[in-house]
């Protein structure tokens, strides 16, 4: 049943969306927000979150509730840049993805053996995490030769390889420049189909493997974690342990498993922040990404491609935040008009409740769009927590986490 | 039985601490330090008289975030947003205290009022999410927290939170609050009653404010009806309900507390040192409050241990500058006496119920 009409609901999104995008095309600023430099910022920032939000949902469908992941990529970042000092790029991304994996570890062996609380667990690897990669900098980087200090490494050497697409973004195709049919159609400036090139290409051109391998890493973990045996038990221990306990599961060990992965995502999208950002380590760098990754796990409702969503979501709101804020403030406008055709959609349909609530909201936006200037960028910064916090206050039905998740589990104790 | 009792409750953070040290001496072994030196030259430092004064002053804002913490653990509550409840109650403590011109004592209760509104406002939005629309805490106030970091970047950005920004404010701080809005400090008390006191160092006058906190928190918790109804709750909300405990009401109380307690933790970096808001404020307070709370138990002065134990390896590890041993090693001291505290408590109590459940089963056995 759900077919044909979440099928409608799309066409109405991709609709509402398009058409808004061309009138924005009258507001000064706005043409920079369909940019393929903004789309492909807009990718390059997704992809931690995306990583981290992966890890997250590992973790959680497994019942182990993780807000460790911000220290476990902290781990990696600093490992990931230390080991792309010494020994290239590549090993660089696999101690990162080691690192975060270590954290996890000790995540795991207090909160499934040791049955500590699951919170209380993820605070302690955050505070410990954070200590740790001072005290390492301290002795890797104290003679401070190369730019390197307490507070950061010196620049990583080399890079990870970046792809662009032959014909579409104009990739090289063995070794010979091939056209680059979006990038024409983006600067033919037509609305919609150049807006929506220009947003193709910033997906297609200079995309960092590290990137490619994350958004295979979404359909991997579908399949993962819904089509084997593996993922069946991971997530019967996030449902139901006891269940699975009686029916011969090593629960303990599915468990930890799952952390262990879930470090190893979140560490490995550290690794992403070293070599897709200046290229070294800085404290504070991850910016409390764990976080957005688990606000993306929420917002994503506990699935994969939920989880991507949320990730593309929050991570275009960082990029925007990083353009100039006549961007940002032609934004309001932009969800103010969008807001408004949805509510007048609804108005048609005669869904008086929804209507009123959306055209309200429309109204509000577009308020605050004639009302103000420029909005500062550290707002728009908050968007994916206030996002995600009207998405756990407003649409609590449709949100459905794993029945055991944060529950510490003892085989002999039935519920 | 309870001797027993007793001495594995005082046994886990013994362990605790064992556990740290060790981990400790083989990081600084394995990094070419001797451990024996360097603990040796911590402690000296630590015990000198103006180490133990930084200490008093270092520990007060962990003090006021470890209670600001115990209220909600006692509940099952856990309000991480210990962090953004503070910076925003402070920005707001700040940016009144310096618009405002009063005589000095009403002056300091405007100031501390501020604070405290602020900071349970702020617990209050996760307080009505989590009864109006059941979100769980955890999710409000871990979102809340980076909503109030992009909120007080916004307005110290923008110069709003510093009243208007103009006149000796520049764009990122507050202006400063006036003389009668500063906390005085205890220096002349302690020389007067005849203590030798450490040329050049001031004893902030918030430490008296957190012995009052401690004492109106046992007694909030441990000897007022709410204070039971909240332990009730926390132990077994179940039969709390059953016997009449309002779960929602309560609930909505215990975050308010949590929340003012935790706009005082910015009070004394406020009104005794830098007496404004600016981008360098202290940050990171709320989560080691909330390790302070969970070393120290969400007791009055199990909380103020942890608190005093932390601020005396913050403060001792500065003579490590000297010795040439990175002084982040407390850093990682500090995070394994957390994660292996909670760690001990945990089995702790796991020894202690199996053995009350081996005494009832021995007790069904032979009436």
């Amino acid at each position: 049943m759900s077919v044909t009409r979440a099928g409608k609901a799309h066409w109405r999104w991709i609709m509402t969306v398009l058409g808004v995008v061309s009138i924005a095309h009258l507001v000064p600023g706005a043409a920079g927000l369909t940019s393929s430099s903004t789309s492909s910022a807009a990718l390059r920032l997704s992809v931690p979150i995306l990583l981290a939000g992966l890890g997250g949902l590992f973790s959680e469908r497994a019942g182990i509730v993780n807000i460790g992941l911000e220290g476990m990529m902290i781990l990696g970042t600093w490992l990931a840049a230390w080991g792309g000092l010494h020994f290239g790029p590549w090993w660089g991304v696999v101690l990162g993805i080691a690192g975060g994996a270590l954290g996890g570890l000790v995540h795991a062996t207090v909160t499934v053996r040791l049955r500590v609380d699951h919170i209380v667990s993820g605070v302690a690897v955050n505070l410990l995490a954070a200590g740790v990669v001072r005290f390492l900098s301290a002795i890797a980087y104290e003679d401070g030769s190369a730019g390197g200090g307490i507070t950061q490494s010196p620049r990583v050497p080399g890079a990870i390889g970046k792809l662009t697409l032959p014909f579409l973004a104009g990739g090289k195709l063995f070794g010979r420049p091939s056209a680059d049919l979006l990038g024409w159609l983006e600067r033919t400036g037509i609305p919609v189909v150049g807006d929506g090139a220009g947003v193709l290409r910033g997906l297609v051109s200079g995309v960092s493997w590290l990137a490619v391998i994350a958004v295979g890493l979404v359909p991997l973990s579908a399949y993962l974690l819904w089509r084997t045996s593996f993922g069946l038990r991971l997530r019967f221990g996030g449902e139901h342990p006891w269940a699975a306990h009686s029916l011969g599961v090593d629960v303990y060990r599915v468990k930890t498993g799952a952390v262990l992965i879930s470090g190893a995502l979140a560490g490995m999208g550290g690794a992403v922040l070293v070599f897709e950002g200046a290229g070294i380590y800085r404290e504070g760098q991850t910016g409390g990404r764990g976080f957005i990754g688990l606000a993306a796990l929420i917002f994503g409702n506990w699935r994969p491609a939920g989880v991507a969503l949320g990730a593309v979501l929050f991570g275009a709101a960082n990029a925007l935040a990083l353009r100039d804020e006549r961007a940002v403030h032609a934004l309001l406008l932009l969800v103010g008009l969008a807001l408004a055709l949805l509510g007048a959609g609804a108005l048609i349909r005669r869904q008086a409740g929804r209507a009123a609530g959306t055209l309200v909201a429309a109204a509000g936006f577009l308020l605050c769009f004639a009302a103000t200037d420029t909005i500062p960028r550290q707002l728009l910064s908050t968007l994916p927590y206030v996002v995600t916090l009207a998405v756990l206050a407003f649409a609590p039905r449709r949100l459905r986490p794993p029945a055991y998740n944060g529950v510490a589990f003892r085989p002999a104790q039935l519920e | 039985m309870t001797i027993r009792r007793l001495a594995l409750r005082l046994l886990a953070p013994g362990v605790a601490l064992l556990a740290a040290f060790t981990v400790s001496s083989l990081v600084l072994a394995g990094t070419g330090h001797s451990p024996t030196d360097t603990w040796s030259a911590m402690g000296r430092f630590g015990v000198r008289p103006e180490s133990v004064v930084s200490v008093l002053n270092r520990a007060v804002p962990l003090y006021f975030a470890g209670l600001a913490a115990a209220a909600g653990f006692q509940m099952g509550l856990f309000n991480i947003g210990v962090e953004g409840q503070y910076r925003l109650a402070a920005l707001a403590a700040a940016a009144v205290g310096a618009a405002v011109s009063l005589p000095p004592v009403l002056h300091v209760t405007l100031v501390l009022l501020v604070a405290l509104a602020v900071g349970a406002a702020w617990a209050g939005v996760a307080a009505a999410l989590k009864v109006r629309r059941s979100v769980h805490e955890v999710l409000s106030t871990l979102m809340l927290n980076f909503v109030a970091t992009g909120l007080v970047a916004a307005l110290l950005a923008t110069g709003t939170g510093g009243a208007g920004g103009t006149a000796g404010g520049l764009a990122g701080e507050t202006k400063l609050i006036p003389l009668s809005g500063r906390m005085p400090a205890l220096n002349r008390l302690l020389e007067w009653i005849g203590l030798p006191f450490p040329i050049g160092s001031r004893l902030d006058g918030v430490l008296v404010l957190a012995v009052v906190a401690g004492f109106a928190y046992h007694l909030l918790i441990r000897r007022s009806c709410f204070g039971f109804e909240l332990r009730a709750l926390g132990v077994n909300p179940r039969a709390a309900r059953a016997g009449g405990v309002n779960p929602v009401g309560v609930t909505v109380r215990t975050l308010l507390v949590s929340g003012a307690l935790a706009g005082l933790v910015g009070i004394g970096p406020l009104l005794g040192n830098s007496y404004r808001y600016s981008i360098d404020f202290p940050t990171g307070l709320g989560f080691a409050g909330i390790a302070a709370a969970l070393v120290g138990r969400n007791h009055p002065l199990g909380v103020a241990l942890a608190s005093l134990l932390f601020a005396f390896l913050d403060r001792s590890a500065q003579i490590l500058d000297l010795t040439g041993v990175p002084r982040e090693i407390v850093l990682i001291m500090e995070g394994v006496i957390l994660l292996s505290s909670v760690v001990a408590y945990e089995v702790a109590s796991g020894l202690i119920e199996t053995r009350e459940a081996r005494l009832a089963a021995s007790i069904d056995e032979c009436p």
